[in-house]
C-alpha cells in the first residue's frame, strides 16, 4: 500500500521520502532515540508509522471546523500543531482518538485502519467498540485541564487504567506507576489527592498516567495552557525529555519555543486547514504564508 | 399536679428499649435495601434512553411527591382491597401473606420511599461528575460500563455523602409514623406510656430526647465518613499515607 | 369508581382542610423563619444560642413526636394556665396543634433559608444605599429585603413542598384532613387502596400547581438577573 501518495505533505521520517526532506543527522537521531527507548512493552522502531490521519473533516451543523487535514507520525516523531484559538487544532487531535467524531476522513493506527461507521447524527464513529478502546490505549492523551480523577490519589490515578483496561497484575501496574511517577518527578506525592497539588504537579501526574499505558503515541492537548506561567516550565521540561527519549508525540500547543526546539515537524492550522508545515527551524524562522507571519509576529519572542 | 414525673420514665424504660430496637430495625433495614436498590436505578435514571429513565423518573416522582404516611397506609390497608390478594391469603401464599404484617409493610413503604430519594441524590451526583474526568476515562480506553463502575459511581457515591446523611436523618425521623400501623417503635412506646399514665411531657419529651441522641450519633458517623471518603475534596491538609499494596 | 365519586365531596373537603393547615403553617413558619434568621444574624449571643437550640431540636426530633407533645402536652399546660388566671376552658384542637407544630418545625428550615439569603445580598449594594442617605430601616426595606426574597425563593419553594407533604401526619392526632377522610371512606366502602391512591393524586396535583406557581414567581423575581449558563 502506497500511503505516501495520498497526503498533502510528505511525512517526516517516512522511509519512502526521507531523503531530501531532512538532514542526515535527524535520521541518525531518530535511530538513537529508538535505541534509548527502554522498558516499554512495545518497541518504538524508527520509521514505523504509528498514526496517520487522512483528509479529516469535522462539522458542527453548518460550521465546518476541519476542512480536510492530514498528518502522519512515525516512531520518534514529535509533531507540534500550532494555530490561533478556534483554528480547529484541538478538534483535530480529539478526532484522532475519537473523543470527537469526525464527519469524514480516515484514521490509521499502528498500520491498521480504524473501521468507521456513520451514527444517526451523520458523524463517523468507530464501528467496533473493542477497537475503539484498543486504539485509545495505544494513543494516550494528556489534557489541557489534566482531568485527573479527583477521588483517587496520584498513585491510584496512574495504576487505574493499566489494571482495569490493560488487565495488568497490580504488582506490575505499581511498578510502572513508580517508574513513571519518578520519571516525571512526582513520586513523592503518590498518596496525595489531585486537588491538593499545583497545576504543574497535576499535569505531570497526568503525563505519568498516560505513560503508564505505554502507548505508541502520546497526544498532548494544550498541556500548558491552563497553567500559571511559573509552572509551565516544569511541564515543558518533562515533555522535552520524553521527546529526547524518542517517544512519538502529537502536541497541540501555544508554546512556540517548544515547537521550534523540540519538535521535528510543525503544522500551522488556520481556519480548519493546514496553512503551512515543515521543519520548525525553517517554517518558524522563515514563514512563507502571510497568515503564519501574522500569527508568529503576535507570538514569537 | 407535677408536670414531670421521672418515675413514669424509669418505669417504662423496657418498653422504650424495645421501641428503640424496633425503630433501629425499621430504619436500618429500609435504608440498606433502599440504598442497594438506588444504585442500579440511579444508573437507569441518568440513562439517555427514555424507555429506561422514564419509569424510574415516574417512580421517584410518585414517592417523592406524596407523604410517606399515605404510602404506608396505601400498602398496609390498601392491599386487602384486591380479591386476588385475599384469595392468596386464604390459600396461605407465604409471599402475599407478608402484606398482612405491619412490620413488612412498614419496611416496604420506608424502603421504597428512601430508595426514591436516594436515586435522585445519586443521580444528581452522577450528573455533576466533572466532564473532564469522564473524558479521561474514555481516552484511557475504558468502556462506558468500566467508566461508570470505576470512575463515575465511586466519585458520585462519595460526593453524595452530605445529602445522603440528610436523607438518613429524615428517614429516622420519618419512621415515627410506624405507630400508625400498630408497630411499637420509640414513638409508639411513647404513645402507650402517655395513654397509660396520662403523662404527655414525660412520654414525648423522653422520646424526643432519644431521637435527638440518635440523630447526633448519625451526624457524628457521617462526619467521620466524610472525613474519610471526601478527603479529596477537603481543603489542602496533610493527607494520611495509605498502604500501596 | 362509584365509591370514589360518592365520597369525592368529602375527600375534596378534606383536601381543603389539608390546604388550610399547610397555608397557615406556612405563614407561621415564614414569620418564625424571619425572626429566627434575625436572631441568628444578631450580635447577641443569647439570641444566637436560642436559635441554635431551636434548629437542633427541630432537626433531631420527629415532627410526629413534636405534634403529639403539642397536642396532648399543650392542652395540659394550657389547663394549668387557665386554672391560674381563672379563664374559661380553651381547647387545643387538632387543627391548632397541627398548625402550631408544623409552623414551628418549618420555621427552623425557613430560618436557614432566610439566613443564607440575607448573607447573599452583597454588602456593596447596602453600602450604596447608605451612601445615598437612606436610613438603615430604608436600606433594609428597599434594598435588602426585596433582594433577599429573590435569593430565598428556591428555598421557600422547596420548604413549601416538604411542608405540604408533612401535613398528612395531622390525621394521626384526629384532624379530618384528606388522609383521615380517605381512611374513613376506605373502611366503609372496603376500598382503602382506591382512596389512598386518590389522596396521593391530590397531593401530586397540589405539588404540580405549586411548582407552576413557583416557576412564575421565580421568573418575576429574577428580572434583572442573568443566570449562569451551565
Amino acid at each position: 500500500m502506497n500511503h505516501a501518495a495520498t497526503f498533502d505533505r510528505i511525512s517526516v521520517g517516512d522511509p519512502h521520502n526521507s531523503i531530501g526532506l531532512h538532514e542526515a543527522p535527524q535520521d541518525a537521531l531518530n535511530d538513537v532515540r529508538s535505541a534509548v527507548t527502554q522498558g516499554t512493552a512495545m518497541n518504538h522502531n524508527a520509521n514505523v508509522e504509528q498514526v496517520r490521519v487522512e483528509d479529516l473533516h469535522k462539522s458542527y451543523g453548518d460550521n465546518e471546523v476541519l476542512k480536510g487535514v492530514s498528518l502522519s507520525a512515525n516512531s520518534g516523531d514529535v509533531i507540534s500543531i500550532i494555530g490561533s484559538s478556534g483554528s480547529g487544532k484541538s478538534t483535530w487531535l480529539r478526532c484522532i482518538n475519537f473523543l470527537e467524531n469526525p464527519t469524514s476522513g480516515r484514521v490509521v493506527v499502528g498500520g491498521k485502519e480504524v473501521g468507521l461507521t456513520r451514527n444517526r447524527k451523520g458523524d463517523l464513529v468507530v464501528a467496533d467498540p473493542k477497537q475503539l478502546q484498543l486504539i485509545r490505549t495505544r494513543l494516550s492523551m494528556v489534557f489541557q485541564h489534566f482531568n485527573l480523577w479527583s477521588h483517587m490519589t496520584v498513585l491510584e490515578n496512574v495504576i487505574e487504567a493499566p489494571i482495569h483496561v490493560l488487565g495488568l497484575p497490580k504488582a506490575e501496574a505499581l511498578e510502572r506507576a513508580e517508574r513513571y511517577l519518578e520519571r516525571v518527578g512526582v513520586w513523592k506525592f503518590r498518596d496525595a489527592y489531585p486537588a491538593h497539588m499545583s497545576g504543574g504537579q497535576q499535569q505531570r501526574v497526568a503525563i505519568a498516567r498516560a505513560l503508564a499505558m505505554e502507548p505508541s503515541v502520546l497526544l498532548f492537548d494544550e498541556p500548558t495552557s491552563a497553567l500559571d506561567p511559573e509552572l509551565v516550565g516544569e511541564v515543558l521540561k518533562v515533555m522535552r525529555s520524553l521527546a529526547e527519549e524518542g517517544r512519538t508525540m502529537l502536541v497541540v500547543t501555544h508554546e512556540m519555543g517548544f515547537a521550534r526546539e523540540v519538535s521535528n515537524h510543525v503544522i500551522f492550522v488556520h481556519r480548519g486547514r493546514v496553512e503551512e508545515q515543515g521543519n520548525p527551524k525553517e517554517v518558524l524562522v522563515r514563514p512563507q504564508s502571510e497568515r503564519l507571519q501574522q500569527f508568529l509576529s503576535g507570538n514569537l519572542k | 399536679m407535677e408536670l414531670f414525673d421521672f418515675q413514669v420514665i424509669t418505669g417504662s424504660l423496657p418498653e422504650f428499649w424495645r421501641g428503640l430496637l424496633m425503630t433501629l430495625q425499621l430504619t436500618g433495614i429500609a435504608l440498606l435495601c433502599g440504598f442497594a436498590g438506588a444504585v442500579p436505578l440511579a444508573v437507569a435514571r441518568v440513562s439517555k434512553n427514555r424507555w429506561v429513565s422514564g419509569p424510574v423518573a415516574a417512580y421517584t416522582y410518585f414517592f417523592r411527591g406524596t407523604p410517606m404516611l399515605v404510602q404506608l397506609l396505601l400498602i398496609y390497608y390498601g392491599a386487602g382491597q384486591w380479591q386476588w390478594m385475599q384469595a392468596a391469603w386464604e390459600a396461605g401464599n407465604p409471599v402475599w401473606l407478608l402484606f398482612r404484617e405491619p412490620f413488612f409493610c412498614a419496611l416496604l413503604a420506608f424502603g421504597l420511599n428512601t430508595c426514591a430519594y436516594t436515586i435522585e441524590i445519586i443521580a444528581g451526583a452522577m450528573r455533576n461528575t466533572p466532564h473532564g474526568e469522564v473524558e479521561a476515562a474514555k481516552a484511557m480506553g475504558m468502556s462506558r460500563f468500566k467508566a461508570l463502575q470505576r470512575i463515575v459511581l465511586p466519585s458520585a457515591l462519595r460526593r453524595m455523602l452530605p445529602s445522603y446523611s440528610n436523607e438518613v436523618i429524615l428517614m429516622l425521623q420519618g419512621s415515627a409514623i410506624a405507630s400508625a400501623v400498630t408497630l411499637v417503635d420509640i414513638t409508639g412506646a411513647a404513645r402507650n406510656v402517655y395513654s397509660r399514665h396520662f403523662a404527655p411531657f414525660e412520654a414525648f419529651v423522653f422520646a424526643g430526647l432519644v431521637y435527638l441522641v440518635l440523630t447526633f450519633l448519625l451526624v457524628g458517623m457521617f462526619k467521620y465518613a466524610e472525613g474519610r471518603w471526601l478527603a479529596h475534596l477537603a481543603p489542602r491538609k496533610a493527607t494520611k499515607r495509605k498502604e500501596a499494596a | 369508581m362509584d365509591a370514589l365519586i360518592e365520597y369525592s365531596p368529602s375527600l375534596l373537603g378534606g383536601a381543603w382542610v389539608t390546604l388550610k393547615v399547610a397555608l397557615l403553617s406556612l405563614v407561621l413558619a415564614v414569620a418564625s423563619g424571619l425572626l429566627g434568621a434575625a436572631c441568628k444574624l444578631s450580635n447577641l449571643l443569647p439570641l444566637r444560642l436560642w436559635t441554635m437550640l431551636y434548629t437542633t431540636i427541630v432537626r433531631g426530633v420527629p415532627d410526629l413526636v413534636m405534634m403529639l407533645l403539642v397536642f396532648y402536652g399543650g392542652q395540659l399546660l394550657l389547663n394549668e394556665v387557665i386554672d391560674y388566671f381563672e379563664w374559661e376552658f380553651i381547647e387545643i384542637n387538632p387543627f391548632v396543634a397541627g398548625v402550631l407544630t408544623i409552623g414551628f418545625i418549618f420555621g427552623a428550615y425557613f430560618t436557614e433559608t432566610f439566613r443564607g439569603a440575607f448573607l447573599s445580598v452583597s454588602a456593596g449594594q447596602l453600602e450604596a444605599g447608605r451612601a445615598y442617605g437612606m436610613t438603615s430601616w430604608q436600606v433594609f426595606l428597599r434594598i435588602m429585603f426585596p433582594q433577599m426574597l429573590r435569593y430565598a425563593l428556591p428555598g421557600i419553594g422547596n420548604n413549601w413542598l416538604v411542608l405540604l407533604k408533612s401535613t398528612a401526619i395531622v390525621s394521626m392526632i384526629g384532624l379530618s384532613d384528606m388522609t383521615s377522610l380517605a381512611d374513613q371512606a376506605g373502611r366503609s366502602t372496603h376500598q382503602p387502596f382506591t382512596f389512598y391512591l386518590a389522596v396521593c393524586v391530590l397531593y401530586l396535583a397540589m405539588t404540580a400547581v405549586s411548582g407552576w406557581f413557583l416557576g412564575r414567581l421565580t421568573t418575576r423575581y429574577n428580572v434583572g438577573v442573568r443566570e449562569a449558563n451551565v
